[in-house]
């Protein structure tokens, strides 16, 4: 789960991670206020969006005054904030944070993940702070300090001694960033995020060390167990079909195309996609039910793939193993009679009672078309929306 | 031949007292394999399915049933737990079927594992069948057949479909791994070719990735130096947008890493035939059998 900048820094300060002072608004006018209460020179006024590159948006400025705040605040709240992850249709910002602003010598970056190739977790860190890192990795990847963590001792001294010295600190920079990075791999840990990234980590000209922006990404499978965290989660920044389908523990993913596929497995789904494309169409969405999928799964799957204006036809792809083919017919003529289909229904359905299940489709006297094989009932889907 | 689990294998259920888990160790059974036990806390003493004994820990059913491969079931809370307590009492194969265990809890049992005797496969798998013989796992046993391909995936219902195909076609299976589509999994597709170019009975292999990470690249080079058996391969999730994650935790394509067409391109310059399309998988196994 992906949550806001504000959040994450509300986290890494129970962690003892610095970060700079900041107040949150959702009207223009407790911007100056924030601002005098910050009491410095300058303030940063931020939109709170999910998605990163804000900035190349318009959505961060620089005020010098309580009242250029003011303006600013009111300016973006409210603004359709377009950046390069958002997507053309942009985001709404609803929330700014202002934050105190200081005088930075040096910018840095740190992040950490799980790292796939050891199965640890990785630390990385990079005096090249402010960039992509990815752009970074790209070009030169020998700025890049990596350090993975053994979970049995977690991040000692040593470690982050190692890192703080790799960053060419020094003084009293050197003495700050050491407990910064101890607290952040603890934050990483208990908080159970999957991804936590400082870009910028600063130094100021009076020696801290802070985190003067922050993108964390928690687990989901680990939310059970972080109640408070929970509550992070904004709706508004999610899809709402996604939504939808996560209600019903469907697993749905807008895509751009007009062939809506309702699939059991995730691999198997991607395959789908796959052939679909391979036949000269393009899918509408992953839409993985799952293994244990019922009628009434499929029913709310075929609602959530209705909901997409631009479906024209549907391509259902299932291989029975706990999932049984008559179930699934069922669940299919119930659905296509009940939401009273018009388009196209391609299935193709093997394994566990593969013979009961095409009867039942057969006698349903519903018009199904039937793949013989992914492979044909992608060609014929493909084909019937032509 | 085959790879993993055999006739031999003498398995035990945690989780056997659930729903699932009783009704996978049944379909095992039914399928030939030799269930000796289950584990349930709180729930020792009891016997389910006829004849099969539940133990309160692992080690009392390994004391007693001499156990040496365990098929995991317990909810993603506790199932890291189950995973140690498995490794603790000796057990040699953990099979771990559940799916949604917090990847900083496998980040622990992984490092753990490394000390020990323990093979983990797993987690979020459908587990390992050698047809004809056993299996340990969620997969439908009757579209399986006895032969010398092994299959290796990330995926559950995908390997289905490439079974489905050589099954259909008259080609057989020495034994079908599933190593689970999660960022950290016990056994990786290195250590499963390992396996597969030393058995006899495996002629051919069928290698199906997806999206997201390096293991596929990883196996690729591993392929080209030590596997001289015939690899065919496949890559899902050809047409999948970067930054989202497709239903495994593991398939997303994050800062253009981890995409089909980068996977592909690596697999095929080390001597893998890649098919571009899964319904290519079964015809081309043939050919390079």
């Amino acid at each position: 789960m992906k949550i806001h900048e504000y959040q994450a820094k509300e986290i890494l300060r129970k962690y003892s991670v610095a970060v700079p002072n900041g107040v949150l608004i959702s009207e223009k006018s407790e911007a100056a206020q924030a601002a005098k209460k910050l009491g410095t020179n300058v303030v940063v006024v931020k939109a709170q969006i999910h998605a990163g590159g804000r900035g190349k948006g318009g959505g961060v400025k620089l005020a010098k005054t309580p009242q250029e705040a003011q303006k600013y605040a009111g300016d973006i709240l409210g603004m359709t904030l377009i950046t390069p992850q958002t997507g053309s249709e942009g985001r709404l910002v609803k929330k700014v944070l202002i934050e105190e602003g200081m005088s930075i010598v040096k910018e840095l970056y740190m992040g950490i993940l799980v790292d796939r190739e050891s199965s640890q977790v990785l630390i990385m860190a990079s005096e090249a702070g402010g960039m992509e890192i990815e752009e970074v990795a790209a070009d030169t990847p020998e700025k890049i300090i990596k350090e993975t963590v053994d979970p049995v001792i977690g991040v000692q001294p040593y470690l982050a001694r190692k890192i703080a010295f790799a960053l060419n600190l020094e003084g009293a920079a050197l003495k700050a960033v050491i407990p910064f990075i101890i607290n952040l791999y603890d934050a990483f840990v208990k908080e159970d995020c999957s991804m936590l990234e400082i870009n910028p980590l600063v130094v100021t000209s009076d020696d801290r060390v802070l985190a003067l922006d922050a993108k964390v990404d928690i687990d989901d499978n680990a939310m059970y167990r972080h109640k408070e965290t929970q509550t992070y989660r904004d709706i508004d920044e999610e899809d709402p079909t996604e939504v939808e389908a996560s209600k019903f523990h469907l697993n749905y993913i807008k895509l751009n195309g007009n062939i809506g596929c309702m699939v059991n497995g995730a691999g198997l789904a991607m395959a789908t996609m796959d052939i679909i494309k391979l036949s000269g169409g393009e899918p509408a969405n992953f839409l993985d039910v799952g293994g244990g999928a019922d009628e009434e799964m499929i029913e709310n799957g075929f609602r959530i793939l209705l909901s997409d204006g631009s479906v024209k036809g549907i391509f259902i792809n299932i291989f029975g193993g706990i999932l049984r083919c008559d179930v699934l017919a069922r669940g299919v003529v119930a659905a296509t009679k009940k939401l009273h289909i018009k388009i196209p229904v391609v299935v193709r359905m093997e394994g566990t009672n593969m013979e009961q299940g095409h009867q039942i489709l057969k006698d349903s006297g519903l018009n199904f078309l039937i793949g013989n094989g992914m492979k044909d009932g992608a060609q014929k889907v493909v084909k019937a929306i032509k | 031949m085959s790879i993993l689990v055999d006739e031999k294998t003498r398995l035990i259920t945690q989780g056997i007292t659930g729903r699932e888990g009783m009704f996978h160790t049944e379909q095992s059974m039914l399928y030939g394999t030799k269930v000796v036990g289950g584990v349930t806390p709180g729930k020792g003493g009891q016997t389910v399915l006829g004849k099969v004994p539940v133990f309160n820990t692992v080690s009392d059913a390994v004391k007693i049933t001499k156990a040496n491969a365990t098929m995991v079931f317990v909810p993603p809370p506790f199932a890291a737990d189950a995973i140690l307590e498995a490794a603790d009492a000796g057990i040699e194969l953990i099979i771990c079927i559940t799916e949604g265990i917090p990847v900083t809890d496998m980040v622990d049992v992984y490092k753990y594992l490394q000390g020990t005797k323990s093979r983990l496969v797993g987690p979020n798998c459908p587990g390992v069948i050698s047809p004809g013989k056993a299996k340990i796992g969620i997969m439908p046993a009757h579209i399986h057949k006895k032969g010398n391909v092994g299959i290796i995936s990330r995926s559950g219902t995908l390997t289905y479909e490439a079974v489905g195909q050589l099954t259909a076609l008259g080609i057989g299976q020495s034994t079908c791994v599933g190593i689970g589509g999660d960022p950290i999994i016990g056994s990786r597709y290195i250590d499963v070719l390992q396996l597969f170019q030393k058995d006899r009975g495996t002629k051919a292999i069928c290698m199906i990735g997806e999206i997201g990470g390096t293991a596929e690249d990883e196996a690729a080079y591993y392929i080209k130096k030590h596997v001289t058996k015939p690899v065919v391969g496949f890559i899902a999730g050809q047409t999948a947008p970067p930054g989202r994650r497709m239903g495994h935790a593991g398939a997303i394509i994050s800062g253009g890493q981890g995409t089909a067409e980068e996977k592909m391109k690596v697999m095929k310059r080390c001597g893998i035939k890649v098919v571009k399309s899964p319904a290519d998988l079964g015809k081309t196994i043939k050919k390079v059998l």
